[in-house]
């Protein structure tokens, strides 16, 4: 169970480290020659590191701990050839994905209504503080029952975590709106139902976007947790078996498809952002 | 058939009161241009705001068109001093916003935009974002907003303040030639005297906060006014000469 949380860590970090605020960071104007001086610098940081794994494995760190690249290497060759691999990598990102949709539209949709309607907000608002406060995982065991061992258990805890981060990046982001620019639609007789569409909800995307962009890695860890806790397929079932048998090579090589995964999924995210919000970027 | 009527408006902070318009009394004929002019910080926007129905007086009332403003009116067009331009949405987009909520459509809409928009000068801007644009070219979108929106009476708060002399000219004769041609009735907050004297019926000014009215000036300057000569006249002298004579005791009042 360390591998595995150790890495929910450190994703757990670099959501936080992203700043939710509704200005998304932008990438450096780098000229096209320093952009390849660096992805060479990049390339060779990751290969010094390997490097360094090697040489240590066996000789300063055993290597049934650490394992080493050549191994691990190995075994994605091996899981790639036979093609063992790529169900499990099928069946976390349908969970991260459905779970991810589910608890998009939900957290938005709730996070848009609260917005929208002080006293709903206010109403609910000590619940929604407990219910957030709650670890989210906690509950996997109650999806378990409620959702049977399949597939649903995994992307219900998946869409609640996702729920909440989207839920309250988009309650604050309506909150956000510029009153004026509401003042103003309103002057010139739109109506509420205006207002929410064509003021509000393109105000609060930036926002929106970015609870997607943090809510996107947890995504992936309430599916890979779901499988840890009882699952026959996905990379979570995987890691939790490689441990269990005490396949160090394994654990490495599963957690090295759940990162590659994680960076796809966010790369993903960023170029719906920037599709559908092009005047923001064109600014800068 | 705009009517204030022992309005005061008080802001408070706390504890403390912040008296931005007090016992101020006026009536504004229809198809008028009044000016407001006074220091700054002086409560003309509040008073845009009351008649535009977003905040509500906190004594007496303002009547529009016979019945008290309660809530937002509709009747008006607003262009305040800060632009209000829908940040996500294209010149184009934005000057067509009041269409859309009309629900006209699209190719009529746009359409209509770009006639304005070429009236405003920003002919070859219809795609840009405001965040794109100078200071004074988001001005001149909301300008052409709410020339679009076509509302019976125009609030202005210093719509002219960020252009060149050039470009204020030309806007000042085309927001002349609009209001006479849409039979408006225009109330416009400037800091400017010259402004004032040439565009508007009846000039008035403010007194420092809170704000009520020192001095009721009309300009019987004859329409359709020549916004470029108008000023050379020694009528228009005369009466610049007199609101200046008052303007400037408040100004020096403030600076003690």
């Amino acid at each position: 169970m360390t591998q595995p949380e150790l890495n929910a860590d450190r994703t757990t970090a670099a959501g936080v480290e992203a700043p939710p605020s509704p200005v998304p960071a932008r990438v450096a104007p780098f000229k096209s020659g320093g952009r390849v001086a660096m992805a060479l610098w990049q390339a060779a940081l990751g290969i010094a590191v390997l490097l360094v794994w090697q040489g240590a494995s066996g000789r300063l760190v055993d290597n049934f701990f650490v394992s080493n690249p050549l191994d691990v290497g190995a075994r994605l060759y091996r899981w790639t050839i036979d093609g063992s691999i790529f169900q499990h990598i099928g069946a976390t990102l349908y969970a991260t994905g459905m779970g991810f949709v589910i608890g998009s539209v939900g957290g938005a949709v709730l996070g848009i209504w609260l917005g929208v309607s002080p006293f709903a907000s206010r109403l609910l608002n000590p619940y929604l503080n407990a219910l957030n406060a709650l670890p989210k995982v906690a509950l996997a065991p109650l999806f378990v029952l409620w959702f049977g061992l399949g597939i649903e258990s995994k992307i219900a805890l998946a869409a609640v975590l996702v729920l909440f981060l989207v839920f309250l990046n988009t309650f604050a982001g309506v909150r956000e709106v510029d009153q004026d620019l509401i003042d103003g639609a309103r002057l010139m007789k739109a109506t509420r139902a205006q207002v929410i569409v064509k003021v509000i909800i393109p105000s609060a995307m930036s926002w929106v976007f970015a609870g997607l962009k943090i809510a996107m890695p947890y995504a992936l860890i309430g599916a890979v947790l779901g499988e840890m806790i009882a699952a026959n397929r996905g990379l979570g079932y995987l890691v939790q078996f490689s441990g269990s048998q005490f396949d160090t090579a394994g654990v490495f090589a599963v957690l090295f498809v759940i990162a590659l995964l994680a960076v796809g999924l966010n790369h993903l995210v960023d170029m719906v952002q920037s599709r559908t919000e092009r005047w923001r970027i064109i600014s800068r | 058939m705009i009517r204030i009527e022992n309005v005061s408006k008080s802001f408070y902070k706390r504890d403390t009161a912040v008296d931005a318009v007090q016992n101020m009394n006026l009536v504004i004929a229809r198809r008028e241009i009044v000016a407001v002019i006074g220091p700054s910080g002086c409560g003309k926007s509040t008073l845009l705001n009351m008649i535009a129905g977003l905040y509500a007086p906190t004594r007496g009332r303002v009547v529009y068109k016979g019945a008290p403003v309660s809530g937002i009116n509709t009747d008006v067009g607003y262009m305040t001093q800060k632009d209000n331009l829908l940040p996500w949405r294209s010149v184009r987009d934005n000057v067509a916003f009041p269409l859309e909520l009309a629900g006209i459509a699209k190719a009529e809409r746009l359409d209509r935009a770009d006639q304005v928009i070429q009236h405003v000068g920003l002919s070859g801007f219809e795609d840009r974002y405001p965040n794109e644009l100078s200071g004074g070219m988001r001005k001149r979108a909301c300008l052409g907003r709410m020339m679009l929106y076509g509302a019976e009476t125009a609030l202005l708060d210093e719509p002219f303040a960020a252009l060149d002399a050039q470009l204020k000219l030309a806007m000042h004769d085309l927001m002349l030639r609009l209001a006479s041609e849409n039979n408006q009735t225009v109330i416009l907050v400037t800091h400017d005297l010259m402004e004032a004297v040439t565009l508007a019926d009846r000039v008035l000014v403010c007194t420092r906060r809170p704000a009520t009215i020192a001095l009721e000036q009309h300009i019987d300057l004859k329409r359709p006014r020549d916004v470029l000569n108008v000023r050379f006249s020694s009528a228009f002298k005369e009466h610049y000469d007199t609101l200046w004579e008052r303007l400037r005791v408040e100004y020096s009042e403030e600076r003690v």
